[in-house]
């Protein structure tokens, strides 16, 4: 089978005002496939995942070097040409902590619609059903669309923020540690869903815990200091690593 | 042993005085409630509670007295509602601009200047809305009477934004960074997050803010009292002269009402009537700011 | 029918194109507004400048108010406000500092404390006028003072009374635990502890609260009004100091008196335009005693803001 790329990272450097946060990564994203980013806190997996939809732009001092080369049409992400609007209707992100908005269950999967001047019903009818059965939570929330979305519980939540990121159809998803809030039986139920998801989309994953990127991804990078150490296939990683660092970590002597 | 009792004997007479000085503050409520009280109950053994609230004259100082409060409530409400159709968008415009979108070294700059405007003596006020924004209005609406309601009510909407922003500030300040984040990520602009996601979520704080305003509108004395007239005139016409209860009672007060006639007794009824007025808004405005605190 | 690829992206370029404009719309809005604050402030001082500069004088500030506009100046209205506020800061200031400490660092969570936390957020929104008739009824007619610089003054003290307590709280609240802790391990009393850490830690942040609740009382004039202050006064109060034994005396305490802005209010409302450029001459001076005492809260709170870091 031909390896199809979604996305390239090609000699990215990140800096927070002068620090270097990231140092000459890079990294090839295959499509429709799960992306682990591991490594110790502090190694710069969620700053790197950050780069992927933009969100450094919200905050000064900030500064993109190198290319996140985006196909099949060629775009880099990280260019100042590009509006980081553009990205991130493109490139949809799930966060630690579930962040529902202050509104209904209707209403949140809806948000990233209208956003973008959506506003006829049928099409945001048919779209929330579709986000929220793609999500698994359409079965325990169906009955109650218009309540408020703070009253489902923390998993429910999260697949929630899922079902939002997925309502526009997004290119690439990003999680950053999505199940580090949540109870066992909720991170299950998530790593569910993100192994169904993979087969309409392309999953980039920042995971401290190793178990969970065994179990749910396909390549896996082990990244330290804001370097990417190792990049291979998930199971190579974990049976065979090529580096010791790697080594080191996976069986728990560091990090 | 003796030292010991001693420190003891010293600690507690500290702590007692301190108590009770934080206790004063609920007498301060009591006398209140208590003169007020005490100075309209004379007003209305000479005057029926239904004739104060259903009169629709107020001539306490004319040679046949009517006393219909409604004309200074009517009076209060307009000049009121006119500073809140100013100071409610401006207020929120200038609250979301200086949160959401301006760079740090302009918010330090211009909200220290914002808060001046809450520092200015308000018979200030009054004399720039009576021989400065009259006239220039006058320019504009030819029918508009040199003591009118429109202009204290516009000079009061600018007066209070200071007020109304830095509490909606503090209410919006406190949605969580990661809730915006949310809307971003998922590709809105600063606009559509601040009114789409950080308004709703910071809503009870900000209605605080307004009802904050609202009930420093109603107890706002001088520059109606200067601009707004000495007529009390039921109307809800901003371009009349009209007369607030604040306003009345600084009549009176320049004048002479002497002590325990019904002159006198009225601006008591007036202030009750003001100070309960007050006393709701307050209340609904502690509660709401609150709960702010309780939703994150 | 599936749209191309290539169909989405200049849907979406053109849908950001509407949104950005709305954004961009929106910060100039949002600029204009914050200006309209500042072009008022700005318009109002340069108005009461225009007008009142000419009038400004040494004559000005050492006259009586007269029947002639020329000669009518504001001595006793400024030697008022500065009597009147001597008294408000002696009664509110120990008496909002001490309720502020007891409320941070005494006072236990029960009912009574909710309700003199519920009672001062309430008291710091009655109306000023209120708090005149308040002094009306209690100091002038039951206590009998008067309408005197006492009523007048402690009239104003209840008035920032609320400020001061919340100014002293938030002061306190930002001295971090740990600073206590290291006190008490130290085998220090509570009484101790505040009088030698707790007190001197705060003192910039209950300044700059006292401060810009006194630039407050000085502007107040609704309150002043109600207890009977005169609008003419053409004397000066006794004067605190004699020459004979006991050297000070507290009879001005007790002497009728005006005030800055009620000196002001009074030529606002009077028909001649000369006596108006006295109001305007008048708002200059009580606009320059406010402003220098804002001015002076935050040079206090930034020193101290620098000096200690937690």
């Amino acid at each position: 089978m031909v390896k199809e790329l979604k996305a390239e990272v090609k000699k990215l450097n990140f800096y927070y005002g002068s620090l270097h946060a990231l140092k000459e990564i890079n990294l090839p994203i295959e499509r429709r496939k799960v992306t682990a980013l591991i490594g110790p806190s502090g190694c710069g997996k969620t700053t790197f995942l950050r780069c992927f939809n933009r969100m450094h732009d919200l905050y000064p001092h900030n500064r993109y070097e190198g290319e996140i080369t985006l196909y099949p049409d060629n775009i880099n992400i990280i260019s100042p040409e590009i509006d980081p609007i553009e990205i991130r209707m493109q490139i949809s992100m799930v966060f630690q902590k579930p962040n529902p908005f202050p509104k209904s269950i209707y209403e949140n999967v809806a948000y990233g619609l209208r956003v973008r001047g959506v506003s006829k019903r049928a099409v945001l009818d048919e779209k929330v059903e579709k986000s929220l059965r793609g999500a698994a939570l359409w079965d325990e929330v169906k009955d109650r669309l218009n309540h408020l979305a703070f009253d489902l519980s923390g998993g429910q939540q999260q697949r929630l923020c899922i079902a939002r990121a997925l309502a526009t159809d997004p290119r690439i998803l990003l999680f950053d540690e999505p199940t580090s809030a949540l109870d066992p039986t909720a991170t299950s139920k998530i790593e569910e869903l993100i192994i169904q998801l993979k087969d309409e989309v392309t999953i980039i994953i920042v995971t401290h815990n190793m178990q969970q990127a065994a179990r749910v991804s396909d390549y896996t990078a082990f990244m330290y200091l804001g370097e990417i150490v190792e990049y291979d296939k998930t199971d190579r990683i974990f049976t065979a690593p090529s580096n010791k660092l790697t080594e080191e970590y996976i069986t728990g002597r560091f990090g | 042993m003796k030292r010991k009792l001693a420190r003891k004997i010293k600690e507690g007479a500290i702590e007692t005085t301190l108590f009770l000085s934080a206790l004063s503050s609920v007498f301060i409520t009591i006398s209140i409630v208590v003169v007020l009280a005490y100075e309209s109950f004379g007003f209305f053994k000479e005057v029926s509670i239904k004739e104060f609230f259903t009169g629709t004259q107020w001539t306490p100082l004319f040679a046949n007295p009517k006393f219909g409060i409604l004309p200074l409530i009517s009076g209060t409400l307009l000049t009121t509602s006119i500073a809140l159709i100013v100071a409610l968008p401006l207020g929120l415009t200038v609250t979301v601009y200086l949160s959401e979108y301006a760079p740090h070294r302009v918010r330090e700059v211009i909200k220290p200047i914002l808060e001046l405007l809450a520092a200015v003596p308000t018979v200030v006020y009054g004399y720039f809305a009576l021989l400065f924004l009259t006239p220039i209005l006058q320019k504009f609406i030819p029918d508009l009477s040199g003591f009118n309601a429109l202009s204290p009510g516009i000079i009061m909407g600018i007066m209070i934004i200071p007020y109304v922003s830095s509490v909606s500030e503090d209410a919006m300040k406190a949605v969580p960074m990661h809730i915006r984040e949310g809307s971003y990520a998922m590709g809105a602009t600063k606009l559509q997050t601040a009114f789409k996601v950080v308004i709703p979520s910071a809503f009870s704080g900000i209605a605080a803010a307004f009802i904050i305003g609202i009930s420093r509108a109603i107890g706002e004395t001088m520059v109606v009292a200067i601009a707004a007239g000495g007529m009390p005139n039921l109307t809800a016409n901003p371009l009349e002269p009209v007369q607030t209860l604040t306003a009345y009672i600084v009549q009176v007060s320049l004048g002479d009402a002497p002590h325990g006639t019904v002159e006198y007794k009225t601006i008591f009824a007036a202030g009750i009537t003001l100070f309960f007025m007050t006393l709701g808004f307050n209340i609904l405005g502690f509660w709401l700011r609150k709960r702010i605190r309780e939703v994150y | 029918m599936q749209k191309s690829k290539s169909e989405l992206q200049t849907e979406i370029k053109k849908r950001i194109a509407v949104i950005k404009f709305w954004d961009r719309v929106f910060l100039i809005i949002g600029l204009l507004s914050t200006l309209v604050g500042l072009v008022l402030l700005f318009t109002l001082m340069a108005d009461l400048f225009v007008n009142g500069f000419p009038r400004l004088s040494y004559k000005f500030l050492s006259s009586f108010p007269s029947r002639f506009p020329e000669e009518a100046g504001i001595l006793s209205a400024w030697a008022g406000s500065f009597l009147v506020l001597l008294v408000t800061a002696l009664a509110s200031i120990p008496l909002g500092i001490a309720a502020g400490i007891y409320l941070e660092e005494y006072a236990r969570k029960n009912w009574l404390t909710d309700i003199i936390e519920i009672n001062i957020a309430n008291l710091a929104g009655v109306p000023s006028i209120v708090y005149g008739l308040l002094a009306l009824g209690l100091f002038v007619y039951f206590f009998k003072f008067g309408e005197s610089i006492l009523t007048g003054g402690l009239a104003l003290a209840l008035l920032i009374l609320p400020m001061v307590i919340m100014a002293t709280r938030e002061a306190i609240r930002a001295i971090p635990n740990s600073i206590r802790e290291a006190s008490y391990a130290l085998g220090a009393t509570k009484w101790q502890t505040v009088q030698s850490h707790i007190i001197p830690y705060s003192t910039g942040g209950i300044l700059t609260g006292v401060i810009i609740g006194l630039s407050r009382a000085i502007g107040e004039t609704a309150p002043i009004i109600t207890v009977g202050a005169l609008t003419f006064i053409a004397f000066l109060p006794t004067s605190p100091f004699s020459s004979e034994f006991p050297f000070i005396s507290f009879k001005w305490l007790f002497d009728p008196f005006t005030v800055m802005p009620i000196q002001m209010f009074n030529w606002v409302s009077r028909p001649q335009q000369e006596f108006q450029l006295n109001a305007a001459a008048a708002g200059i001076v009580l606009m320059i005693m406010t402003l220098l005492m804002n001015g002076l809260a935050i040079y206090i709170r930034y020193r101290f803001r620098r000096k200690i870091k937690w």
